[in-house]
């Protein structure tokens, strides 16, 4: 792998990273979806090259379907979903944002250290791509872990399966049976989630997950 | 792909699948799913007959085969059970038909699913039909769409992706692993290849995958710190669907964690995976020990009592060895069929009574004998004690144990008799004493029920020979 390749390659992972930690502070509804189609659109830029820089035509399809389904559609959608919910104002966080950051880098960290030291064996562009997109993960989950709303939560869900794509598409030679399969669970998960956020709203008047909370089976 | 008996696993549940989202009226619809959960049923059994050709997706041997009629059987006694079960949500109307039409769909989505994770041959293929059983089962937990319910569905969810989500990234680093050795593409994620070729795999990556895997597999298998999802979705989700859940879906979650642990235990650099899993265990058994006396619903109480056992099959397989594993594996199947023959009783006793809370439940054998004391000798099996199926098993595990690690038996022993008085406590308010609600005769089909209960009480007195060479063989291959 020379130069350029190399890091081009290495600076749209590095991006993805970062755009998770932009996800991180988001307090905005609206702009955490905007943050999330340009996650995806950073994805899909970085599919892409992989697939040119590893000649693997059949990459561009994974590239695709994560332009058009993730940076496009499913923002859009979420978009209309709360438009018509009327919860557009802001979502608080359960820790701070100093604490999350701090802790996101942490995470960052720890992926670094895990994946570089075991993957030694691996062609550089992979061992990369491998610690870049466990730090994605596990931004994702500290996503999930501090918000409370449940469509922060998604957001927070389906970027943790974007780091997943970047895995896939960073081991070389991967059957295109795993990535269909991934794209294929989060058109699945949409159509979960929506019909979730509708029946949660329609139960509850909000999509606060607190307000679950108080429904636990314990406490009838 | 020839049509054979192998595929017959899958085509019958998809197709009857997709007849019975568009078919209407409940009791053909039930009628249909009982006949194809029975075929599905049949089908696999054919496979101790005539061994299926393995391809490079899917794949029958001695290992799956065990899963596999386990599960159809089960999926088939549910299946039966569920068309009685149904038919009272629906007089009450708590179900309406357009829900039962889904929920049969469902059904068969989930028998789909969890044939197709049983008989793959693929990692990948593997993950995808996990991924598909856990996501009909989050459909069915949020079907009554209580305010609990959709509690339940919701946190089944959000911890089953992030469980899923992390085993795809372990199996993805099996590729990784599998690639400089095997080659690039479909190879290096096939399980008969991966196991011809283990043992110069990257023993560094194999452990990392190996960890991300026990996460995310262990989330689906309900392991102690990961399993918040479990009570929930069984307390809240229909009765056939917690039997399935307990019964079986655990155990295919357990079955992939299996796979790992023997492509591991080929590679010598890689780390033993037994430690951990018998820690899990360990941690599993005793913690949903306690937590069984606090329980105030009757369905989340034997939720709590499948998270013990999963952790004790788990301690088992961990440990190892042709007799840990043989006990592990008796284990297992009588887990199965004991916890869905008490969720079958548990269904009807929560129809007739109104509730599922223990506190109103009184004098069940007063008022419905064979409920009752049906639910008795599931307790009683389920608590480990003899002469049943399951005093069997755990008295096997912990006596293979005993004789490797005194201590670690000595704290699962504790954790098994802590879980007993548990259970007893709670029993004895349901089963004796005042009765207590409605005392309508039950419209209940006690065939599922007592079938399981008559295997694990024969179990306990007498295995087929052919049986226990079955699971001494696959005990071997388990390692």
């Amino acid at each position: 792998m020379h130069g350029l390749t190399f890091d081009i390659a290495h600076m749209l992972a590095g991006s993805l990273v970062l755009v998770s930690f932009m996800l991180l502070y988001q307090d905005r509804l609206y702009a955490l979806l905007n943050i999330f189609a340009l996650h995806a659109l950073i994805l899909a830029a970085s599919v892409g090259w992989q697939a040119h820089a590893q000649d693997a035509p059949h990459l561009y399809v994974t590239a695709a379907i994560a332009l058009i389904f993730k940076a496009i559609i499913i923002p859009s959608a979420l978009h209309r979903i709360i438009k018509r919910l009327g919860i557009h104002r802001q979502i608080e966080n359960v820790v701070g944002v100093g604490p999350t950051m701090l802790l996101g880098i942490g995470l960052v960290a720890l992926s670094m250290v895990v994946m570089l030291r075991v993957t030694a064996g691996a062609d550089a562009l992979a061992r990369e791509d491998l610690a870049f997109a466990l730090a994605v993960v596990l931004l994702g989950l500290l996503m999930m872990v501090t918000r409370r709303n449940a469509v922060s939560q998604v957001i927070g869900f389906m970027s943790l399966e974007n780091g997943l794509v970047l895995a896939a598409t960073g081991a070389r030679g991967m059957p295109l049976v795993v990535e269909i399969s991934v794209a294929f669970s989060v058109l699945i998960a949409f159509i979960v989630i929506g019909i979730f956020l509708f029946r949660i709203r329609e139960r509850f008047d909000t999509v606060d997950v607190q307000a679950l909370d108080k429904f636990r089976g314990e406490r009838r | 792909m020839t049509i054979d008996a192998l595929s017959g696993v899958l085509l019958i549940p998809a197709v009857s699948a997709i007849l019975l989202a568009v078919l209407p009226g409940y009791k053909l619809t039930a009628r249909l799913n009982v006949l194809a959960a029975f075929a599905t049923f049949l089908t696999s059994v054919s496979f101790f007959f005539v061994q299926p050709n393995s391809g490079p997706y899917l794949l029958v041997d001695d290992l799956n085969k065990v899963f596999i009629v386990l599960t159809t059987f089960v999926g088939f006694t549910t299946a039966l059970f569920s068309a009685s079960y149904i038919g009272h949500e629906i007089e009450i109307g708590r179900l309406t038909p357009r829900f039962v039409r889904f929920y049969h769909a469902m059904y068969q989505v989930l028998m789909f699913g969890m044939n197709l994770a049983l008989v793959a041959n693929n990692i990948g293929l593997m993950w995808v039909a996990i991924e598909l059983a856990t996501l009909s089962t989050v459909l069915m937990v949020g079907i009554y769409r209580t305010h609990e319910a959709l509690e339940a569905a919701w946190k089944y969810f959000i911890l089953g992706s992030v469980g899923i989500g992390l085993a795809l990234f372990g199996t993805i680093l099996v590729y990784m692993a599998a690639q400089p050795v095997v080659g690039e593409g479909l190879d290096a994620m096939v399980w008969t290849v991966l196991m011809t070729r283990a043992d110069r795999f990257d023993a560094a990556l194999l452990n990392v995958a190996f960890v991300f895997l026990l996460l995310g597999y262990g989330t689906k298998v309900g392991l102690a710190p990961l399993h918040a999802w479990l009570p929930d979705a069984h307390a809240e989700g229909p009765t056939p669907i917690s039997a399935v859940l307990s019964g079986l879906l655990l155990n295919v979650a357990l079955y992939a964690l299996l796979r790992f642990k023997m492509l591991l235990a080929l590679n010598p650099g890689a780390l033993a995976p037994g430690p951990l899993m018998v820690t899990m265990g360990l941690i599993s058994c005793l913690f949903a020990a306690f937590m069984l006396y606090r329980r105030r619903d009757i369905k989340r109480m034997f939720a709590y009592s499948s998270i013990e056992h999963m952790g004790i099959i788990v301690f088992a397989f961990g440990m190892g060895g042709p007799l840990a594993n043989f006990a592990g594996l008796l284990h297992m199947t009588m887990h199965s069929l004991t916890k869905s023959a008490i969720f079958f009783a548990v269904g009807h006793i929560a129809q007739v009574k109104g509730t599922q809370k223990i506190a109103e439940l009184g004098g069940l054998t007063v008022t419905h004998p064979a409920l009752g004391w049906g639910l008795v000798v599931g307790v009683v099996a389920i608590a480990g004690l003899p002469p049943l199926g399951i005093f069997m098993s755990e008295f096997l595990v912990v006596t293979s144990t005993f004789a490797r690690e005194p201590w670690l038996a000595t704290l699962l022993g504790v954790g098994i008799l802590i879980a007993l008085g548990g259970l007893f406590w709670r029993l004895s308010g349901i089963a004796f004493g005042e009765p207590r609600g409605p005392a309508t005769p039950a419209k209940a089909s006690y065939v599922p029920m007592f079938a399981h209960l008559a295997i694990v009480a024969m179990a306990g007195i007498y295995l087929p020979p052919a049986l226990v060479a079955g699971f001494e063989n696959v005990a071997r291959l388990l390692g």
